[in-house]
């Protein structure tokens, strides 16, 4: 745990689990209101965003691209709606449409253009690269308070720790009609909470985190940390409040331990490369789903017997 | 234009043909297959089960370069493939069953944790001196360019097969996906007929991993079925209409991919579908956005045109604009909204089918036929002759609308 960890592994644990928390606080409120899926969707548009951001600007800078995947973000979120309504399609057909069709875009687009001289391919926009956000100028743990080596940090850190703050900050201030918007969206409406306009919020903010998240780790991890932790958190507790506070430790432990088991695990069996940080991260938070489905206080519907169908 | 051409009439070259057809069989099989997902409501099940082929593939080139083999075996990645999206199908239907969490989050669980630890593998393929020249990528979007004859055959046979497979299954297929719980009711095991469902879905998302990648496969499955939709109201048609779309857009998708090298496989066959699904929703006859416009206007020239007939009857002015026109085009009113003969002929009609009505919902105690006076329906559509004179009777004899 010295230099070469503060250098190599410190600011990649931190942008996982900024990312992790980001995606983690609005899922919960998703799954609570069977829309976890929104999730996936968005994570699969961000592509053509990046894409048509990069055809208009012709750099690869992080504030058109962000602003790109947002844009693309409300695109589909609009269109879903649209064909829900135009065609009175199911909404999961109606978004399947609508993704599939917008990444094949993307990918053509991607294809049809020139981009061999900058860094913009399809496995990058799924994988991400944790590994490679490192802090060069570390030299141990007192750069932490070096004025000089803090300013050669990776953006990306900034950008996802303020995404994180915002999300975490938006979550306490609306948290009450957060809270009965999403269980009771009638009664909202009935005390004058804007439901509405609530639940466009959250789709608002989960398009945020996925975006400011896909920035810096890829879009796998993105989808599996809108889910696995909240659901994780969603059978330790029946309170909103824990549920919450448990889906936030589940996603810093999965992002954690997934990063160490990336970058050392390999190392402990005898093997010489790191495998995919990202794709570790998620198949931590995919373990401890399963080990809450298994162990889980809260598992059962209420109701249910122990052998599952009541 | 000629290359195309030359594509779509299987002109280019032996492989491109055999892709081409290959590619039609597997758009059709994914289509009609993909129809019960999307009746049964449980389109996106197709993504989980997409994307959790991607550990299979890793596993089964680790496993395969481990006993000796050259690992880059077509059959064997697709075995592998299969292998972990039945486990991840598995997990889904354990989720929802034995916890509380909804089917959404369970598959947005499976497809998130299954596809990472995909990208895991993948990563410790690339590092096995094997691995390198792997092309494992090539699963995530498809890849025809530099593929094996062997490889196409195993894809057009394969597409048969599943064509094949979902025409023997059709009827049980529909009966679920239609109406699961009349199907319980005769004594079918829905479990097992869903679990036959989607074992069909994972054989098109596995035959189809090469052509058009496990990220776009599910577009295969979901788009045909709803564009289909649109030109029917019959289950069993929407079967093979869907087929038809999807075989199409494969067709015509991998024929336009093979004219050009920037132009992937999998995203043309999607954006092929995507088109003839833009195209169903504005113009198809019942169900579509265009159809949708002009009944709405009809209906709308409907209330008007009976409402402007009322207030002629009734000796009000019509100051409404709409109206106005609608009566002098079809020659009732004149320019400055007096009544022609014929418009008073007819607000005469209009009035005496209104006192009818209103004579018929006090007399009659059929709740059925009353309850369908909406101020437009003639009472000549609901009631025989006889009730109708009855209903004369009691309103008296018909009189002029007199001149004021």
């Amino acid at each position: 745990m010295g230099a070469e960890f503060v250098q190599f592994s410190l600011t990649p644990i931190l942008i996982g689990v900024f990312s992790a928390i980001a995606c983690a606080l609005p899922g919960n409120f998703l799954i609570l209101r069977r829309q976890a899926l929104i999730g996936d969707a968005i994570s699969h548009v961000v592509l053509p965003g990046i894409v048509v951001a990069f055809l208009l600007t012709g750099v690869v800078a992080a504030i058109p691209m962000l602003s790109g995947a947002a844009g693309a973000a409300i695109v589909a979120v609009v269109l879903i709606e649209t064909v829900k309504r135009l065609g009175k399609i199911e909404p999961g057909a109606a978004m399947g449409v609508v993704f599939t069709t917008m990444f094949a875009a993307g990918v053509l687009i991607l294809e049809q253009t020139d981009t061999s001289q900058v860094h913009l391919d399809v496995e990058h926009a799924l994988m991400g690269n944790l590994e490679s956000l490192i802090w060069f100028r570390a030299e141990g743990w007192h750069s932490l308070v070096d004025p000089v080596a803090l300013a050669g940090l990776p953006d990306e850190l900034f950008r996802i720790a303020a995404v994180c703050a915002l999300i975490a900050l938006l979550t306490g201030v609306f948290w009450r009609w957060l809270k009965v918007a999403t269980f009771d969206e009638a009664f909202a409406r009935a005390v004058g909470i804007p439901a509405a306009a609530v639940g466009i919020g959250l789709v608002v903010c989960a398009a945020l985190a996925a975006v400011a998240a896909f920035d810096a780790v890829g879009s796998i991890i993105v989808i599996a940390m809108f889910i696995c932790p909240p659901a994780a958190a969603r059978l330790m507790t029946n309170r909103l409040e824990s549920q919450l506070w448990w889906s936030v430790a589940f996603a810093t432990l999965s992002a954690v331990l997934g990063y160490v088991l990336a970058g050392y695990g390999p190392l402990w069996f005898g093997a010489r490369n790191a495998v995919s940080a990202a794709g570790m991260i998620a198949t931590v938070s995919g373990l401890i789903l399963g080990l809450a489905c298994l162990y889980g206080p809260h598992r059962n519907r209420i109701g249910a017997n122990r052998h599952g169908t009541p | 234009m000629t290359s195309f051409f030359d594509a779509v009439t299987l002109q280019a070259g032996y492989n491109a043909a055999l892709v081409a057809i290959g590619a039609g069989l597997l758009g059709f099989a994914a289509g009609a297959s993909g129809t019960f997902l999307f009746l049964r409501k449980r389109a996106l099940v197709s993504d989980a089960v997409a994307h959790a082929t991607l550990p299979g593939v890793g596993l089964a080139f680790i496993m395969m370069v481990a006993l000796g083999g050259d690992g880059r075996n077509l059959l064997g990645l697709l075995a592998g493939s299969a292998a972990t999206a039945w486990l991840g199908l598995l997990m889904i239907e354990w989720i929802t069953r034995r916890t509380r969490l909804a089917e959404d989050a369970a598959i947005g669980a499976v497809l998130g944790v299954f596809f990472g630890v995909g990208i895991v593998l993948l990563t410790v393929v690339q590092t096995m001196s094997a691995g390198r020249q792997a092309g494992l990528e090539s699963f995530l979007l498809g890849a025809t360019a530099g593929m094996l004859r062997e490889d196409v055959i195993v894809i057009a046979i394969g597409g048969a097969l599943a064509v094949f497979a979902t025409w023997l299954m059709r009827r049980p297929l529909t009966l679920v996906s239609f109406d699961s719980e009349y199907a319980a009711a005769l004594g079918y095991d829905v479990r097992r007929i869903d679990l036959i469902m989607m074992g069909l879905v994972m054989a098109v998302t596995v035959i189809g991993l090469k052509l058009v990648g496990l990220i776009l496969i599910v577009a295969l499955l979901i788009i045909p079925a709803v564009t289909a939709r649109f030109w029917t109201e019959r289950s069993t048609h929407v079967i093979w209409i869907a087929g038809a779309l999807g075989g199409t857009a494969g067709y015509i998708g991998a024929a336009m991919s093979a004219t050009a090298p920037a132009l992937p496989t999998g995203p043309i066959i999607v954006l092929a579908s995507a088109a003839l699904f833009v195209i169903s929703l504005f113009f198809a006859p019942r169900r579509g956005v265009l159809a949708a416009i002009l009944r709405h206007r009809r209906f709308q020239a409907r209330v008007h045109r009976r409402q402007g007939l009322l207030a002629l009857a009734a000796r009000h002015p019509i100051h409404e604009a709409f109206t106005l026109r609608l009566l002098q085009s079809e020659g009732l009113v004149r320019r400055d909204g007096v009544p022609t003969p014929a418009g008073l002929a007819q607000a005469v009609k209009v009035a005496r089918d209104e006192s009818r009505w209103k004579i018929a919902r006090e007399i009659h105690q059929d709740a059925g036929l009353t309850g369908r006076y909406d101020g437009l329906t003639p009472i000549e559509e609901v009631f025989t002759p006889d009730e109708i004179a009855e209903f004369d009777h009691r309103l008296g004899p018909p009189r002029a609308v007199e001149a004021k």
